[in-house]
């Protein structure tokens, strides 16, 4: 059914029609309003059959669902920010232990300085911890990703993160295409946990592993994350075919074919990339780009089949490995070792700040041109980084960085319009 | 099961279970049906207060369930040496998440049970008192204040023992930790700090709050078994020695238990609904010292100075718990 919906009440539903049985919630920005719509929906009793518990932190949300799951019951929460690094713990032990919940994450900066707007630093600090990670390019997507994140999540007991660009889209009001009631339960069956606690047949679990089968335990998630290599493409076509539209796989490429430059991006930027992209061809430049939807598995051959034969390679990223330059682009480098092609890293929306068509045509050109650098955060301010190193270098006593630059730009009204 | 108290005249205490007595006064200690929750062969050390308060805490919690029962462990020593990998002491489904998780782990066990309809089955939550009173409180409180359906049971050995004996907000003062040391002019650890976990559960007026030792395991397994007869939140708070972290002999747990209850440095009491119902009078009163000497963790109050002063407080700290819970019966006072 088509709706004009906002983005977290789309995820609200699309989580809705898959039957979670027991929700966690805890409120974060910019993840809040789909907890808020989870917990209506139970109380109106159109979501039945649920138990909704608010808790007391992400830590214990996190841990409320790997109870409920580990006692066989599908379990769901969704979080940002600050609440994934404050059940970081958790998330580890969800994945270690093997428990299908899917989390949704509203993409969200890191702090300090505090920030509530999007980027992506907070899922790419829990890349490595054995979660699944899709990431949604817009709100449609977000909704089927959800519904195929649990089948994904059961079939091969493996929790599974939907990440969902903060504001951008949670907070986007367009239009969605909800599936039915039926539609749904025909493609998520019910829930069949390969491990439960049930008295009827005891087993302990989370006991503690030794240096004599730690790496095998360990091998087998990486193991499993391979399997989803193959299975998330095979859920993508069975999507399809029943739900009558294409979502998920393991990316989505656009103009790739003929393309000399590739842009490679996750989540909503692929918008705005595409209508770059489009600009630039109808000036003649032969661009392209790929929207990378599974993060995690990592999908190195299929990329590589995707964009090797391109004379460059751009990474858009929301995220900053501080001291290296871009996390997405070590693997998209990874993927194209010994191919020789250059991979220009462009780090870009920290914080929420807008990436605009404009500056990524700028850079896109630059970059076509091979004149743009190896490292770019796109839209620096040089001015305003340059007097407060020069402040660094003067001053023992500087003060605080960020709240020097704030002075420096004088209140947020002054950027407006 | 049988709940009288049964003198024991041999040893002078309350302990029973001997088969040798009548069948009508025997403990359900000493019936062959007994369950055994904790199995032997566990890697607890000797004496270990903690797998003795474990196993007749379950023990008496699968009885009052009829063995339906799922358990969910914070990281610490009962879950080390109850679960090396292949073997398990455990005879009911368990789970161990992380160390500051487990009453929300319980939370959702609880949840998932009543969502799925498997009503009959209940659920305990178990930690030591690092994983309770310090890293595992957010999510104790979160679970006491929503009432959720579980019993969380905090076997208290006053300190980390299973890192090596470090200070916990459950440490009594003067103790001797690997991080409260036993030198400089004030050793051990510092007075006027730490937590009644007991008191700040009943401050959620959660059902029920009980502590007990491991002195008096037919008053611990009522107690379970009271607990286990309820719904909603539920803690119960047991004083277990840890000969190794307490620096005592292995075939002192029972005693040492013992004096701390009969000095009053440990009130054993019931609350239910944040009213205190009931408690355990002492029946007599020994001084703290008795209970002090006995423990290496104390020493440096006896040696290489007897210090007074220090002990007057630790006495002051029993006295004031048998006035204020009401230990010693009026004619005693």
């Amino acid at each position: 059914m088509l709706k004009q919906i906002e983005g977290s009440r789309a995820v609200a539903e699309a989580v809705a029609l898959c039957r979670p049985e027991v929700i966690c919630a805890y409120p974060i920005t910019p993840q809040t309003h789909i907890v808020e719509n989870l917990g209506q929906l139970v109380k109106t009793g159109e979501l039945s059959n649920c138990e909704f518990i608010n808790v007391e932190s992400e830590f214990a949300a996190l841990s409320v669902a790997i109870g409920a799951s580990a006692t066989g019951a599908r379990a769901y929460t969704a979080t940002a920010s600050q609440g994934l690094l404050f059940m970081a713990e958790a998330v580890y032990n969800a994945s270690g232990l093997g428990l299908p919940i899917v989390m949704t994450i509203g993409n969200r900066a890191i702090g300090a300085p505090i920030n509530i707007w999007n980027d992506q630093q907070d899922s790419m600090s829990m890349r490595d911890a054995g979660w699944i990670q899709l990431y949604a390019e817009t709100n449609q997507e977000a909704v089927d990703l959800h519904i195929q994140a649990v089948r994904l999540a059961e079939e091969l007991s493996v929790p599974v993160m939907v990440c969902v660009d903060g504001f951008i889209l949670t907070h986007a009001y367009e239009r969605v295409d909800l599936p039915s009631q039926e539609q749904v339960d025909a493609f998520v069956p019910a829930y069949e946990p390969r491990q439960v606690l049930d008295p009827a047949e005891p087993v302990t679990i989370g006991a503690m592993v030794g240096p004599e089968a730690f790496t095998e335990v360990r091998y087998l998630a990486h193991y499993r994350q391979m399997q989803a290599l193959w299975l998330i493409p095979e859920l993508a076509e069975e999507f399809e075919q029943h739900f009558g539209r294409a979502a998920g796989g393991l990316l989505r490429p656009y103009h790739t074919e003929a393309a000399e430059t590739l842009v490679v991006a996750l989540g909503s930027v692929n918008g705005t990339i595409k209508d770059v992209v489009d600009q630039l061809n109808d000036e003649g430049v032969a661009i392209g780009c790929v929207s990378i939807t599974s993060f995690r598995p990592f999908p190195a051959r299929k990329l590589r089949e995707t964009i090797g034969h391109a004379r460059r390679v751009v990474v858009i990223e929301k995220s900053l490995a501080v001291g290296i330059g871009g996390i997405v682009s070590t693997d998209v480098r990874m993927a194209l070792a010994g191919a020789g092609i250059p991979v220009f890293t462009v780090i870009a929306g920290l914080g929420g700040r807008a990436i605009t068509q404009a500056s990524l045509h700028d850079v896109l050109t630059k970059a076509h041109h091979d004149a743009l650098q190896r490292l770019t955060f796109l839209d620096l301010r040089h001015d305003v980084i340059h007097r407060e190193i020069e402040r660094l270098e003067t001053q023992r006593r500087s003060g605080p960085v960020a709240e020097n630059i704030l002075r420096e730009l004088g209140s947020v009204a002054d950027h407006i319009g | 099961m049988r709940t009288s108290h049964v003198k024991f005249y041999q040893t002078g205490t309350f302990t029973v279970g001997n088969r040798l007595l009548s069948e009508a006064e025997r403990s359900v200690q000493s019936t062959l049906e007994r369950t055994n929750a904790l199995n032997s062969g566990h890697r607890a050390c000797q004496g270990c207060g903690e797998a003795l308060g474990a196993r007749y805490a379950i023990d008496a919690a699968m009885r009052a369930t009829d063995n339906q029962l799922i358990a969910a462990n914070a990281t610490g020593c009962l879950e080390v040496f109850s679960t090396p990998y292949p073997q398990t002491s455990w005879q009911i489904p368990w789970i161990h998440s992380l160390f500051g998780n487990t009453a929300a782990v319980a939370t959702g066990v609880a949840a998932a049970l009543r969502v799925k309809g498997r009503t009959q089955t209940r659920v305990v939550a178990q930690g030591g008192d690092g994983g309770t009173t310090d890293i595992g409180f957010g999510c104790l409180s979160g679970m006491f204040e929503r009432n959720d359906d579980v019993l969380y049971i905090c076997y208290d050995n006053e300190a980390y023992m299973n890192t090596g004996v470090q200070r916990s907000s459950a440490t009594p003062p003067a103790a001797r930790t690997a991080t409260s040391q036993a030198v400089g002019s004030e050793p051990g650890n510092v007075f006027g700090q730490g937590k009644n976990v007991p008191l700040i559960a009943m401050a959620h007026e959660i059902p029920y709050v009980a502590t007990a030792s491991v002195a008096d395991v037919r008053d611990l397994e009522t107690k379970v078994t009271k607990a286990m007869s309820m719904h909603g939140a539920r803690y119960i708070h047991i004083l277990v020695p840890c000969p190794l972290g307490w620096g005592a002999a292995p075939h002192d747990t029972v005693n040492l238990a013992r004096l701390a209850t009969e000095s009053g440095l440990f009130p054993v009491f019931e609350a239910e609904h944040g009213e205190i119902t009931d408690r355990r009078t002492i029946r007599r009163k020994v001084p703290v010292e008795d209970y002090l000497r006995r423990q290496k963790r104390f020493a440096h109050l006896f040696k290489p100075e007897l210090r007074t002063d220090v002990i007057a407080q630790l006495q002051a700290m029993a006295d004031r718990n048998i006035r204020r819970f009401g230990l010693l019966d009026k004619e005693e006072l």
